[in-house]
């Protein structure tokens, strides 16, 4: 299937193959607006996608929370690291 | 041993990043804005609905005057709440465990009110200080006491939030290292233990509502006195 010719820059990330994705990384905004604006794209599609919708169940929050502990998790491994059984695994 | 039970409570950084800056903007993420739908999402109508209700009872004893406070009141119990119950979740960081944040909440609210009732009816503020009807002797020593008391609010307000949560979080820490430690040696005692952590963290659960719902029912009071 042949798709129309698209410029690189205007792309969005699903329609990036593997190997231009460092050159489509480089044509993005990186300043404080663009990464505050790039957020609430992110949140909003999330959102619309999981949450706003007539009959939501604990799915779309719970998965948040979830990503939300699994970061807190990340965050905190050089402290969790000290309470290990064995000094050596 | 001892020392690690209260590294919990150490603001976490990574690579410079302090988790208590996600853990704090995270509340404001959960709750969505009202769309202009006439039928919300479930969540929308729930929420709505929460806060309709909760400030319909905080303020139904405050004459209108003080109902300027209502945004302020309301947003500050759903962000308690919402603060208190994501830290009960695992390895997350809980901020209200810390005595400057609470602090930082307490004290300019309860100045404002104190300042609003002196800035608008002086006599009737600083009348609050003595009660009706002591005896005549006892004038002196209870206008200090009252002013003392008056001073401690912002205090308590801070601390009892801050005490409630951390003490709550160290007892949970506590009984799953001892129902954890148990385990090969005695397993009846162990289940046992496990019993008492479930309790434990349903107890929490409510303290982490109930706390909130103290600091602003407190600062509602406080607003009351002031007779805006």
């Amino acid at each position: 299937m042949a798709d129309k010719a698209v410029a690189l820059a205007e792309k969005r990330l699903m329609d990036v193959k593997l190997g231009q994705i460092f050159s489509w990384l480089g044509t993005r905004d990186f300043t404080p607006n663009g990464l505050v604006g790039a957020v609430r794209r992110g949140h909003e599609r999330y959102f619309n996608k999981y949450i706003h919708v007539k009959k939501g169940g604990i799915g779309g929050v719970a998965m948040l929370l979830t990503g939300y502990v699994v970061l807190s998790y990340v965050w905190e491994y050089d402290h969790i690291k000290h309470d290990r059984w064995r000094k050596y695994h | 041993m001892m020392l690690s039970f209260f590294d919990q409570f150490m603001s976490p950084t990574y690579l410079g990043i302090p988790l208590i800056a996600l853990a704090l903007v995270l509340p404001w993420t959960l709750y969505p804005t009202p769309t202009p739908r006439w039928l919300n999402s479930r969540l929308l109508t729930l929420q709505g609905w929460f806060i309709n209700r909760f400030t319909q009872q905080i303020f139904m004893p405050i004459n209108p005057g003080g109902h300027k406070w209502a945004v302020m009141l309301a947003s500050l119990m759903v962000f308690l709440t919402s603060l208190n119950m994501l830290g009960l979740l695992p390895y997350t960081f809980t901020p209200t465990t810390q005595l400057s944040l609470n602090m930082g909440l307490a004290v300019p609210l309860w100045l404002a009110t104190v300042i609003i009732g002196m800035r608008n009816q002086p006599t009737a503020a600083l009348g609050h200080l003595l009660p009706e009807g002591t005896p005549v002797l006892l004038i002196p020593v209870l206008i200090i006491i009252e002013t003392i008391s008056l001073f401690i609010r912002p205090l308590a307000l801070g601390v009892r939030l801050t005490a409630n949560l951390t003490a709550g979080h160290l007892l949970i820490q506590l009984i799953a290292t001892a129902a954890f430690v148990l385990l090969p040696l005695m397993p009846t005692v162990a289940i046992l233990t496990a019993t008492v952590l479930f309790l434990l963290t349903l107890l929490e659960v409510a303290v982490a509502m109930i706390q909130a719902y103290v600091f602003v029912l407190l600062l509602s009071l406080y607003l009351q006195e002031k007779r805006l």
